[in-house]
């Protein structure tokens, strides 16, 4: 057997590169090369153009003609009562599904723990179809239930609606955790006399605390970014995307841009600062 | 359920149970089982509910596919998000190649913060960055025209400007599942079928790709999903000849009026993207724990 691995691999390295050789080698480099280039161009072409028109006068967010350099759109944007509006409804409904997501997400990890085999397995793939279900469904199925009982779309079918599938995301990332967790600290704090609920208090909760944490981010910005759910169980109300859906149809003004241009720097911010915090947390012995 | 008590107690176990309770059966379950019985009766006025007009009928799911428009809607939308899907997979796939296996670490932190920028901010933002441009006046059509490349604007909104903004959107969905599924695999296995004598082709045929076949599927599966049911990117780059089904549902809702009609494409619509999870997990032979990583 190692016979048969060697004798291939000393031809191999033993072939004389001649300059044909090279360019055979260097033929896949440079197509990657290209690929790679057309992928970034592809991922960045479009934020490039959305923030480079922020800056023009020209009243349809273009970059061609150029009309003048201008923050008028900043002004603007700032001056927008009705974007004021749709972002506090947003951020409103995204603590409130971070209220209602992390209990149940956390339950649920904690309940499927506790089970085995095909309960497990059958549990499981219940919690997670919420996540593979288009989100219009979603908004459907709840607008359709509630109406039954008098409820009509609005604030509340929103945050319920969302808190439906953004549960399940909340579920998987308690649950990677918990997997790793050493349940013999559970019964030597039993052994020593503490409750139940101290335990849980006072062990798991901490153990678990980096996912919750993690959890109530991405629970928040499924929320604030959500569209397709919501757009069903709004009733009258205008979170932020439909506010912005809507200026399409209504007079798309660079004021948009603008907002698009601030939500991108809040997220570098936002991504470097995590980094940082993960690389300080890490240099810190345990 | 036993050792849920025995473990937690009876107050926290009971709590757990009442929370998972009202998640599953009140916000999944009874919805959707609202949303098939509402499917499955007429639109009625409300005086004529409870009366024999009031019972069970197919009528909803028989007018989708006898309607022609509805009909050919529906399949387009289907191979549209096919398209969408393979479109996707063919992108990012040397991609996360490249960075389970050939990035340095910084190569592959600077690569994964590029990614993440457009990732975040989202759906409807990143669909109107397409919007601008591939706006009829928009600086595409401007530089191809000033490249000489066209003699004429093109029209961008359409089927292109869908497939266009939707790939775009799903990116990362297909991109980090893939990765997450290399990245497992040993080098050392792709050394030794290179040292072997195997070409790249044939490396990735036989050994990543089967290996990563649980990223791939699950990568599928969401890009599909989010495809079939998107709204956005339709709405915004689509033309009236790329009409999407989620708009033919909304429109049931908020222009038509006949929520039980809509409440029966909708559920069509349920069942189909079921249908391919299903089919990507017997084709791939993979479980649904692979799949929800």
């Amino acid at each position: 057997m190692t016979m048969a691995l060697e004798a291939p691999v000393a031809a191999r390295l033993n072939t004389p590169k001649g300059g044909l050789a090279t360019i055979a080698e260097l033929l896949p480099r440079i197509i990657f090369a290209i690929y790679m280039i057309l992928f970034f161009t592809y991922l960045f072409l479009p934020l490039a153009v959305m923030t480079a028109a922020t800056f023009n006068t020209s009243k349809f967010p273009t970059v061609t003609p150029w009309l003048g350099t201008t923050l008028q759109w900043f002004e603007a944007l700032w001056a927008d009562q009705a974007m004021w509006k749709a972002l506090r409804l947003s951020v409103l409904i995204g603590i409130c599904v971070i209220a209602i997501a992390l209990p149940i997400g956390t339950a649920a990890a904690l309940f499927l723990t506790s089970l085995e085999g095909r309960a497990r397995t059958f549990f499981y793939a219940v919690m997670v179809s919420p996540l593979l279900t288009p989100g219009v469904a979603i908004g459907i199925a709840t607008l359709i239930l509630w109406r039954q009982a008098g409820v009509g779309g609005g604030l509340w079918l929103i945050i319920l609606a969302q808190s439906s599938f953004i549960a399940a995301y909340v579920m998987l990332m308690v649950i990677a955790r918990l997997q790793r967790f050493d349940r013999t600290l559970e019964e030597a704090a039993i052994g020593l006399g503490a409750s139940r609920w101290m335990v849980f208090r006072r062990i798991l909760l901490p153990y678990l605390k980096p996912s919750l944490l993690a959890a109530m981010l991405i629970a928040f910005l499924q929320s604030f970014e959500n569209y397709n759910t919501t757009l069903f169980v709004r009733g009258t109300e205008t979170p932020l995307t439909v506010f912005i859906a809507t200026k399409v149809r209504t007079g798309l003004t660079p004021a948009v841009n603008a907002l698009g241009l601030i939500l991108i720097v809040l997220t570098i911010v936002a991504a470097v600062a995590l980094e940082l915090s993960k690389r300080s947390r890490a240099a810190k012995p345990a | 359920m036993a050792s849920l008590t025995a473990r937690f107690g009876p107050g926290l176990g009971g709590t757990i149970l009442l929370l998972v309770g009202l998640w599953l059966i009140g916000m999944v379950l009874a919805p959707n089982l609202m949303m098939l019985d509402f499917s499955l009766r007429p639109n009625l006025m409300p005086n004529q509910i409870g009366t024999d007009a009031d019972r069970y009928t197919l009528a909803n799911f028989i007018a989708l596919f006898s309607d022609s428009v509805h009909r050919a809607i529906f399949f387009k939308t289907v191979w549209a998000s096919a398209l969408v899907t393979l479109t996707t997979l063919v992108v990012t796939y040397p991609l996360a190649f490249w960075l389970a296996k050939i990035a340095t670490p910084r190569g592959m932190a600077l690569a994964l913060v590029a990614l993440i920028i457009p990732f975040w901010i989202n759906e409807v933002l990143r669909t109107l960055a397409w919007y601008i441009l591939l706006a009829f006046n928009g600086p595409l059509n401007a530089v191809l025209l000033g490249l000489g490349i066209i003699a004429e604007p093109v029209r961008w909104f359409g089927d292109f400007g869908v497939l266009a903004g939707m790939v775009y959107a799903y990116i990362l969905f297909m991109l980090f599942p893939i990765y997450n599924s290399i990245s497992t695999l040993e080098t050392a296995q792709i050394e030794a079928a290179r040292n072997l004598g195997a070409s790249t082709v044939r490396i990735h045929r036989r050994i990543v790709i089967p290996h990563a076949k649980a990223g791939i599927a699950t990568g599928c599966v969401f890009t599909f999903m989010l495809a079939a049911g998107s709204y956005v990117a339709p709405a915004l780059l689509g033309s009236p000849g790329s009409r999407w089904f989620t708009e033919i549902i909304y429109n049931w809702f908020f222009e038509g009026g006949n929520w039980n009609r809509g409440a029966a494409y909708a559920l069509v619509l349920l069942v189909l993207c079921m249908l391919v999870v299903l089919a990507a997990l017997r084709v791939f032979r993979v479980n649904l724990a692979d799949v929800a990583k």
